[in-house]
């Protein structure tokens, strides 16, 4: 995806000036910066979440795969299967595990057959590392797993759809310790078959999941390069302040 | 880094919490505290006790409204009757029992047993008619003596019960063991009448059930597809501010107004039949559609935004993700609220009264357009009654729309606790 002079508004506020990004395919990119600098919002104006918000406003050209997403053209819906989206808190539906998984290919009309269907299932399970933990019960609510269950089973309904990119907004921020180190294996497992973009608090996350970093800082990208550039070798100093741990 | 402290002013003596005074504080605090406690226990033991009056008394002048009092007669049908067996199987027996003048012979039984003590005026006017189908059940009782419980008139009744006139009391005194007291089953099949003995609810309960019913197919869907657009669709602007404060408003409308305009647009301008069960229906769904429309936007307002933002972010559009999650998620709510709404509509009088639903209608409707009327208005109208019989039987009809009323909101209550989604 390739994000080119993009300017956000809730209502006469400016949220976000002037940014211009390229997420590639192949590679891990982490959105960093302190709170409140626009990350998540820029990060919902990938797949037109902010279109939910009222009094929102987009300025700018988002391209997905050299598509205009802001053109009158293009379906949101189809849009936000290609592009999909997993959340800071999980948020199953209060339905069984396999009804949450299934759920995106069955409106999309993706399966061919029942059959197909919980085939797709299966996958979509296994890629997220759940698979062997609920093969087992899968009629049970997907709001009675552990927190980071819930997030991994909700990173397979997004998979289920098999879209190209994976927007993450800080997902792990709700989870432990150990439920995040499986989230970020899982990241790097996911690496190269789906572009993902992970929205992160925590710089050391950031450092370890993530091939292309950038930074955020009231609403403008300050830098954005390789990750190891990023935190060995910063170019502009609020990058550097920020690195350091001298606000945020 | 760190800013130096404000210098003290003078040194503060430390609290003495024990003085006399601090005691004083202590105790009036304590005092306080008990005296509002009493006073929420009594408000709930006035509220209790106002409940347990109105319960109590309507029991106990109601009890006696589900049973009757009856008389042993003997019978001898053979001379008087000239019915064959089997006339008596389908659907002519009623009229081959008539036309062979099943009525005079039980009048005659009357006036040969009784008839230093009334004879025939013991009986209620409806006694045949249980004779009737005593007969219909068991042919035999054509072909030998036998003696059937026939109701009583109701100035024996209402004697029989402990409220009749002196002769009256005089007449059952005689009478002694021949009088009996069972279940009143007229009561429940039969519609209204001029002999409180023969009244019955059926024709108002009925009439009810249509109006309901009428009710609730207008009503819900109207209300629930309203109550999703304005949640889900609505623009937050000046005009849909307007509409949720009249919304707001209209539920709080006194009734009779709803009767009025019932009044005027069905009946005046749009010439529907007065006293039909759909006109009453159309009435009160007017009333009920607010009731719904709030409960509905506040079950909807209750979904978590995690859901919808869920749906949305795979791709659901707009439809899908009000239909296969909010909805289903709201419903309880939704039901509840439609039920407490019913139970409201149940219980209202003065629309209907408006709208002419107040006829003496001896037979219960047919069809929506037959004119009918419903319970809490023949509750009324027999309020209204001079016959002292009727006394009792509006206090069993109370009761009986007490009952139901109590059903639909236990029912509310059960939907709602079963379908709560524990988040």
């Amino acid at each position: 995806m390739t994000a080119a002079g993009v300017n956000v508004f809730y209502g006469r506020k400016q949220a976000i000036r002037d940014v211009s990004i390229d997420v590639r395919r192949e590679d891990v990119t982490a959105f960093i910066g302190p709170s409140g600098c626009g990350k998540s919002t820029f990060l919902r104006t990938l797949n037109r979440m902010n279109d939910t918000i009222p009094g929102a406003r987009v300025e700018g050209d988002i391209r997905l795969d050299g598509e205009d997403i802001y053109a009158k053209a293009m379906d949101v819906v189809q849009l936000r299967a290609r592009v999909g989206m997993v959340f800071q808190k999980p948020n199953p539906f209060p339905k069984s595990i396999f009804e949450n998984v299934a759920y995106g290919p069955r409106i999309h009309g993706l399966a061919r057959s029942k059959a197909d269907l919980a085939q797709i299932v299966e996958r979509s399970l296994a890629r997220a590392g759940l698979w062997n933990e609920v093969k087992d019960r899968l009629t049970e609510s997907g709001t009675a797993l552990s927190g980071g269950q819930q997030q991994r089973l909700c990173i397979a309904r997004a998979i289920a759809v098999d879209p190209e990119v994976i927007l993450m907004d800080e997902p792990c921020s709700a989870l432990d310790p150990i439920a995040t180190a499986k989230i970020e294996e899982l990241i790097h497992e996911l690496r190269g078959r789906y572009a993902i973009v992970i929205v992160t608090h925590n710089m050391q996350q950031a450092a370890r999941v993530s091939q292309q970093t950038a930074f955020f800082h009231l609403g403008q990208l300050v830098e954005y390069g390789d990750t190891s550039d990023i935190f060995t070798n910063p170019r502009q100093d609020r990058t550097k302040d920020y690195i350091t741990g001298r606000y945020g | 880094m760190n800013k130096p402290l404000a210098p003290a002013a003078a040194e503060r003596r430390p609290t003495d919490w024990q003085t006399p005074a601090m005691q004083r504080r202590v105790r009036r605090r304590y005092a306080a505290e008990r005296r509002f406690r009493l006073l929420g226990l009594a408000a709930v033991f006035a509220s209790a006790a106002f409940l347990v009056y109105l319960l109590a008394t309507m029991l106990a002048q109601g009890a006696s409204g589900f049973t009757e009092t009856r008389i042993a007669l003997p019978l001898d049908l053979r001379r008087h009757v000239a019915v064959t067996p089997a006339q008596l199987h389908g659907a002519g027996a009623d009229l081959a029992l008539a036309g062979a003048g099943l009525e005079g012979a039980v009048d005659a039984a009357a006036n040969a047993a009784y008839g230093r003590q009334g004879g025939a005026s013991l009986l209620s006017d409806g006694a045949w008619l249980r004779v009737r189908d005593a007969i219909k059940r068991d042919p035999e009782l054509l072909s030998a003596p036998a003696t059937i419980d026939v109701p009583v008139a109701t100035a024996i009744d209402m004697a029989y019960k402990g409220d009749g006139t002196p002769e009256s009391e005089a007449a059952v005194a005689r009478l002694g063991n021949r009088l009996s007291r069972g279940l009143n089953v007229s009561f429940f099949t039969g519609a209204d009448a001029t002999d409180p003995t023969r009244a019955g609810i059926w024709g108002a309960l009925k009439g009810s059930l249509l109006t309901m019913i009428v009710t609730l197919g207008l009503a819900f869907p109207i209300g629930v597809l309203s109550a999703l657009y304005l949640e889900e669709y609505a623009p937050r602007n000046r005009w849909t501010d307007l509409i949720e404060v009249s919304i707001n408003n209209l539920a709080a409308v006194p009734s009779i107004i709803f009767g009025l305009l019932g009044l005027a647009v069905f009946l005046g301008t749009f010439h529907m039949p007065r006293s039909g069960a759909i006109v009453g229906g159309l009435t009160l769904a007017l009333m009920t559609m607010p009731v719904i429309v709030i409960a509905g936007r506040n079950a909807i307002t209750a979904v978590p935004p995690s859901i919808r933002d869920a749906a949305r972010a795979l791709g659901a559009s707009p439809i899908q993700v009000v239909f296969h999650h909010v909805l289903p998620l709201a419903l309880p709510g939704i039901l509840t609220g439609t039920i407490i709404g019913m139970a409201r509509a149940l219980g209202e009088t003065a629309p209907l009264l408006m709208i002419g639903m107040r006829a003496f209608i001896a037979a219960p409707p047919g069809k929506l357009t037959d004119p009918a009327t419903a319970l809490p208005v023949q509750i009324f109208l027999w309020s209204d009654e001079v016959q002292k019989g009727f006394v009792e039987k509006t206090s069993a009809a109370i009761i009986v729309l007490l009952v139901v009323l109590l059903a639909m909101n236990g029912v509310a209550i059960y939907l709602r606790n079963r379908f709560e989604t524990r988040w």
